[in-house]
């Protein structure tokens, strides 16, 4: 590895984030030149060019594969997914905040700049394959969420919710942090595949099994993964719910990314027991706490302790078969997700004012149209065939069956039938209660309009023709799998320059 | 390479209707709203008689093959339809008892506010069924199965405005959520092990593995699963608790739906795995028991019933009991031919109580009726076919076709069959009870209106005064239905309907059951059931019309017996009390929970306060605090990193 | 007189990184809490020196990423409790109670 400048393949193998990135500058230039009235649409308008380019530069950046920047990003199938995954997430935010910022009277300002912001962050999380690189991508991301959370800065709630979850955060992400400073010990690299190596040949030192633990608190945090989830609710209760829908699923599908990355790719020691508690946690305490909600973003923050439950079974199980369940999983949840929130902050009305169980009722005969797609998302949360959450669940459990995993299959099936009840409760408020009070439904604006097509065509895509999909996925895992024994013979050697130069 | 028959439209037709009624109803008139639904599935009828007229040009089992569906690696499953004899059969009975139901429920819902739901929901569930009986592999099929469940489910809380009806639809779907996971990991099973889902592959897989005779080996837990999933939808011991609570929907409902073809599914997916089952004698026999005690503990419960509906929602269960036996014993044809005659007489007794209630102004409750036959003898006159079918008095359709299943019964073990015709007595009782009751005797009705009763049925047709007998657009299907109770079973004469059903179980098992048993010995068996009909109804006739302050007295005398009965042996409160009481209690309270939800059907109003407990206590991590959250995650932390070290150091 | 190894550095790192978080879980002023997790951060900083020792150069970049990080964390940190401040008049993390169960 010499020391030389980068070429021109290795800006492309990270063209999305540059492009990103300058249009997120652009907007926050742009933010003080424009008049107030208009910089709602002017910015978003950018912000929606911004993550068409990234979905473009996305697919220039897929026809190179390899590796950039002296081993730090690797452009495969996996972070290609990861990056059209987190960035359509979101195309669909900045549609749905479109409205939801004019009802609020929020100023567009820097929120769209920020989404961006964060997106770059998602993104590299998902190419890079360096823990410095890793957490440097987790904090740029991190800290825009911090900020979207708390944009609703006239209302104590929304701030709390951000205070909470920053505080929180950056106290995980310390964890972290010093979990990769015990890999960098243990191993003598912060490069996956040369810590993968050296965990691999021979006995691994202590060091790098409390490195794991560390590592796995903080990365369980932003994944809401038991016992670390408990900060979900509040921060989901708090934070404006189109960013809950994007905070639910694109930062959690990065931090997915990344678990596969270190657990699956590094295989990790002694994970099994700890993956399997924490699946069980995750989706018992997440189910039934759930049960009792009456608000409904604090009744899908629960689920989506659940659902990171779900996701982790297929952590369980054995890497060929987990690695794509658990790909799969997150695009379907990131689709009825996404979709569900979008119906849920349109609905909210001013200073979110309805979002309770009972603002709910009677919706199914007051706006046929919203109840019927917020209807399909839960159908499809549910599990229920047809609905991209069926096979979603399909594949986590059958792979987990295959892996031998019976027990922790049957606890999963447990749940997904407890969790039946709560979103259950949704459809049977909407449709077959009368509302006590008016609760005023705006007519629905074009953009929301699709947001909403885009998540239920997902949504339906996923459930009933989920083969290329699935084909996709399951390539891209055996990339994620093989990359390991290719490029780790390579890599060892680089490890080992540093410490013939001391 | 036979031609294409386009099988794909059978579904997709009342998928159509589903969706232009679904979508523009509101705006639609109440006679498009129903020309829509009926054409779309009488088209679907159509289709299905013309398979029939092209069925014996055929090479069967006849595949149709529309594209791949999932792809990975060796593992594929394809959008395919498959037709053989047994899928020909199903496909006549949805399309063409569906169909009558569809004409009926245009009367019958004239006046109901949400037509046009009630009608997309109707023609939504007429596409997930046919999606089911014509799937070419088990996860089409069970793509269908779940569908005929949500359907199932938005149907019986169709009056939603009643809150025992939106919470029996949500048992229903609970429950059955229970049966389909059995399903589910059955097909995981039969994927991980065989690689596939498509019948023709997996069975000719299948049939190339020994049998396992002894023991719980992979065969005999998937059939056990499999049966899980049939009994959770089929309604059988000990998930069974759902459908007579899903009487809460609409009489057309109870009558498509609960009675002639999705609960029936089960015992079509049973027989469409007889390979399977085949191969695992011992969850055969499981299924037989099974099959058997639920025929006869139903039907005891349904001696005490007093709502026109529920002692037909026990009867349904107790002759799907028949059917699971049937296929216990190996005698998939038998089950079969009686899922078809109890598709015409059941789907007939119910549009017959259907318009009974109509009748009667919403009045479920039998002591307010007696004398009915006079007001409305049309409906007199079907539904005496349709009972005299179901009790098994002969010629009647109910007859040759539970004469076949007790045969076969006997022949595999006495034991089933002298269950069998233990129930088929208290059937023909508890039938007749009903018919003397609704029609004999005088008309008891109306001191109950003076004495202003509400009607309990959730529609008010607001006709106090005389029952008036139902419009011709709801005495139609009846007529015809009762035709076919009459000679639907003739189908069966001689061994015709098994023959034609062989190809696809197997000649082998058809020719030795004709034999084994001795002419005598089989006309002695079918002597023995019609002389316990006629027992029954002759029971019914003493004590019902002849004295019928007998009843009474008996009721005192059996005492705690009889208050057992009637409270259908206290089942939803032994799962209550079974499981949600340690629920409350109990220190391991969210374990509990898991298994109560999943296990019990009382779940959705008696356990809301457990599960609130529980809830709370869940909760109660989140008591709002950063300092507490930050001490779970240090906490957490702690443990992981102890652990971590401990495996580092082992 | 006992060299100096690398386990005494991580020794002192340890005990930096408990001191961190003991502070995070005691003390109530949002202030100080942030402060605590700089401490945290710091700990991981020595570490890295530390293991820089053994293993070159990298460690040492890394320590300058966190600082840089844990400089921008601050800053957004103080804006949100800024923002937090403005609606509730308190640093105090315990009244931060408005969203629960």
């Amino acid at each position: 590895m010499n020391p030389t400048l980068p070429v021109g393949a290795d800006y492309v193998r990270i063209l999305p984030e540059i492009v990103l990135s300058i249009f997120g500058m652009a907007i926050m230039v742009l933010d003080p030149l424009v008049d107030e009235k208009k910089s709602q649409q002017l910015l978003g308008g950018l912000g929606l060019i911004g993550t068409l380019a990234g979905l473009v530069s996305t697919w220039i950046m897929a026809q190179s594969p390899g590796f950039a920047f002296w081993n730090m990003v690797q452009v495969d199938g996996f972070s290609v997914f990861f990056h059209v995954l987190v960035i359509a997430i979101a195309l669909v935010l900045i549609l749905t905040s479109y409205e939801y910022m004019a009802v609020q009277q929020l100023r567009a300002g820097e929120y769209y700049g920020l989404i961006l912001f964060g997106l770059v962050g998602m993104c590299l999380m998902s190419s890079a394959v360096e823990l410095v690189l890793i957490f440097i991508s987790l904090e740029i991301s991190s800290i825009s969420t911090y900020i979207l959370a708390g944009f609703r800065r006239r209302s104590a709630t929304s701030s709390e919710s951000s205070l909470k979850y920053f505080l929180l955060g950056s106290f995980a992400t310390a964890f972290f942090l010093y979990g990769v400073a015990m890999m960098f010990g243990a191993t003598g690299s912060t490069n996956i595949d040369a810590i993968s190596a050296a965990l691999n040949s021979g006995k691994v030192p202590l060091l790098a099994y409390v490195a794991m633990a560390l590592m796995f608190v903080g990365l369980g945090f932003k994944v809401a993964a038991a016992p670390f989830h408990i900060w979900t609710p509040d921060v989901y209760e708090g934070a404006p719910a189109p960013v809950v829908g994007f905070m639910s699923t694109a930062p959690k599908a990065a931090a997915f990314a990344v678990l596969l990355r270190i657990i699956f790719e590094a295989n990790a020691p002694g994970r099994f027991w700890l993956i399997w508690l924490s699946a069980v946690l995750s989706m018992t305490l997440g189910n039934v706490a759930a049960l009792v909600q009456d608000n409904v973003k604090r009744l899908l923050a629960y689920s989506s302790i659940a659902h990171a439950g779900y996701i982790l079974v297929a952590f369980a199980a054995k890497p060929e078969l987990g690695a794509p369940a658990v790909m799969f999983y997150t695009a379907a949840y990131a689709a009825m997700n996404v979709g569900a929130f979008a119906v849920v902050s349109h609905l909210a009305n001013e200073n979110e004012r309805y979002v309770t169980l009972e603002n709910y009722a009677g919706l199914g005969r007051s706006s046929p149209i919203l109840a019927g797609t917020l209807t399909i998302f839960l159908i499809s949360l549910i599990g229920i065939p047809i609905t991209g959450g069926f096979f979603a669940k399909f594949y986590v459990f059958s792979a987990a069956l295959q892996s031998n995993l019976v027990w922790l299959t049957i606890i999963g099936v447990i749940n997904s039938a407890i969790g039946a009840y709560y979103y259950l409760k949704i459809i049977v408020v909407m449709y077959m209660r009368e509302a006590r009070e008016e609760v005023p439904v705006l007519p629905i604006p074009l953009a929301l309009r699709a947001a909403l097509a885009l998540t239920l065509a997902a949504t339906v895509y996923l459930g009933v023709v989920p083969g290329r999909m699935l084909t996709f996925v399951q390539q891209s895992a055996q990339q994620l799998l093989q990359a390991e024994h290719t490029s780790a013979r390579e890599q060892v050697g680089n490890a080992a320059v540093p410490r013939a130069t001391q | 390479m036979t031609p294409s028959l386009h099988l794909w439209l059978i579904p997709i037709l009342p998928l159509i209707g589903a969706a232009i009624n679904g979508f523009f109803g509101r705006r639609l008139s109440r006679q498009t709203v129903s020309a829509v639904a009926l054409t779309f599935c009488g088209a679907a009828f159509l289709m299905g008689l013309y398979v029939a007229a092209r069925f014996p040009s055929l090479e069967l089992p006849h595949a149709e093959y529309l594209g791949h569906w999932i792809r990975s690696g060796n593992f594929m499953v394809n959008f395919e339809f498959y037709l053989d004899q047994l899928t020909l059969v199903m496909l006549l009975v949805v399309t063409g008892v569906g169909f009558l139901i569809h004409i009926y429920s245009v009367g019958y819902m004239w006046e109901e506010g949400g037509f046009y739901r009630f009608f997309s929901y109707l023609n939504l569930f007429m596409f997930f069924m046919l999606t089911l009986v014509l799937a070419g592999n088990y996860l089409q099929m069970f793509i269908g199965w779940e569908g005929v469940g949500l359907a199932s489910y938005l149907l019986i809380g169709f009056w939603f405005t009643k809150d025992s009806a939106a919470s029996a639809g949500k048992k229903a779907f609970i429950v059955n959520r229970i049966g389909d996971f059995g399903f589910l990991i059955a097909l995981f099973l039969l994927i991980k092990h065989f690689g596939s889902l498509n019948f023709s592959q997996l069975f000719s897989s299948i049939a190339q593995q020994p049998a396992e005779t002894a023991g719980v080996g992979l065969l005999t837990s998937i059939g056990l699963l499999l049966m899980v999933g049939a009994a959770g939808k089929s309604a059988q011991i000990p998930l069974y608790v759902w459908l007579p609570d899903a009487m809460e929907g609409p009489t057309p409902v109870s009558a498509l739906i609960h009675a002639a073809t999705m609960v029936t599914a089960g015992v079509y997916m049973v027989a469409r795995s007889h390979v399977i089952f085949g191969h695992a004698p011992n969850a055969l026999t499981v299924v037989a028991i099974i099959g058997t005690l639920t025929a006869l503990f139903a039907a005891t419960i349904g001696i005490a019933q007093t709502d026109i509906k529920k002692v037909l929602a026990y009867s349904t269960v107790s002759q799907l009991g028949y059917m699971f036996m049937a296929c216990g014993v190996a005698a998939y044809s038998a089950g079969i031919f009686h899922l078809m005659t109890h598709a015409f007489f059941k789907g007939l007794l119910f549009l017959a109580a259907g318009s009974v209630i109509h009748a009667v102004g919403g009045e479920q409750d039998m002591r307010k009726m007696g004398g009915l036959r006079q007001y409305i003898p049309w409906t007199f006159m079907t539904m005496t076919a349709a009972t005299f079918a179901i009790a098994g008095f002969p010629p009647f359709a109910g007859f040759f076709s539970k004469d076949e299943i007790l045969a076969r019964a006997y022949e595999a073990n006495p034991a089933y069959w002298f269950i069998g015709v233990t129930t088929a007595f208290i059937t023909s009782f508890y039938m007749f009870r009903l018919w003397f009751m609704t029609f004999f005797g005088d008309y008891r009705g109306r001191e109950a209106a003076e004495h202003g009763h509400a009607p309990a049925h959730g529609h008010g047709h607001g006709g106090h005064g005389d029952p008036h007998e139902s419009p011709m657009i709801m005495l139609v299907p009846l007529m015809i239905l009762a035709v076919l109770s009459v000679i639907g079973g003739w189908v069966g004469i001689g061994g015709r309907f098994e023959h034609f059903l062989s190809p696809v179980f197997g000649e082998g098992a058809t020719a030795v059951a004709t034999e084994a048993l001795s002419r005598s010995t089989e006309i002695t068996l079918m002597v023995i059931s019609v002389v316990a009909a006629v027992l029954g109804f002759y029971l019914a006739y003493v004590l019902y019309l002849k004295r019928p302050e007998l009843p009474q007295k008996i009721a005192d005398s059996l005492g705690g017996l009889y208050q057992a009965v009637v409270n259908k042996y206290y089942v939803d409160e032994i799962y209550g009390d079974l499981f949600v009481k340690p629920l409350v209690d109990g220190s391991t309270r969210i374990l509990w929970h898991g298994v109560d939800q999943g296990v019990i059907d009382a779940a959705i109003n008696d356990t809301a306060d457990g599960a609130r407990h529980v809830s709370d206590s869940a909760r109660q991590m989140q008591s709002g605090n950063v300092r507490s959250y930050a001490g779970w995650v240090a906490v957490g932390a702690a443990v992981i990193i102890a652990y971590m070290i401990w495996m580092g150091v082992r | 007189m006992v060299p100096i190894t690398t386990l005494h550095y991580l020794v002192v790192a340890a005990a930096l990184f408990v001191l961190g978080v003991i502070g995070v879980l005691t003390r109530r002023n949002v202030v100080i809490v942030l402060m605590s997790i700089e401490l945290i951060l710091n700990a991981v900083n020595l570490n890295l020196v530390a293991f820089s020792r053994l293993w070159g150069l990298h460690g040492q970049v890394f320590a300058i990423f966190v600082i840089t990080d844990a400089a921008a964390e601050a800053a957004v940190g103080l804006g949100i409790l800024i923002a937090f401040f403005r609606n509730k008049e308190t640093v105090n993390v315990d009244e931060v109670d408005l969203l629960k169960w």
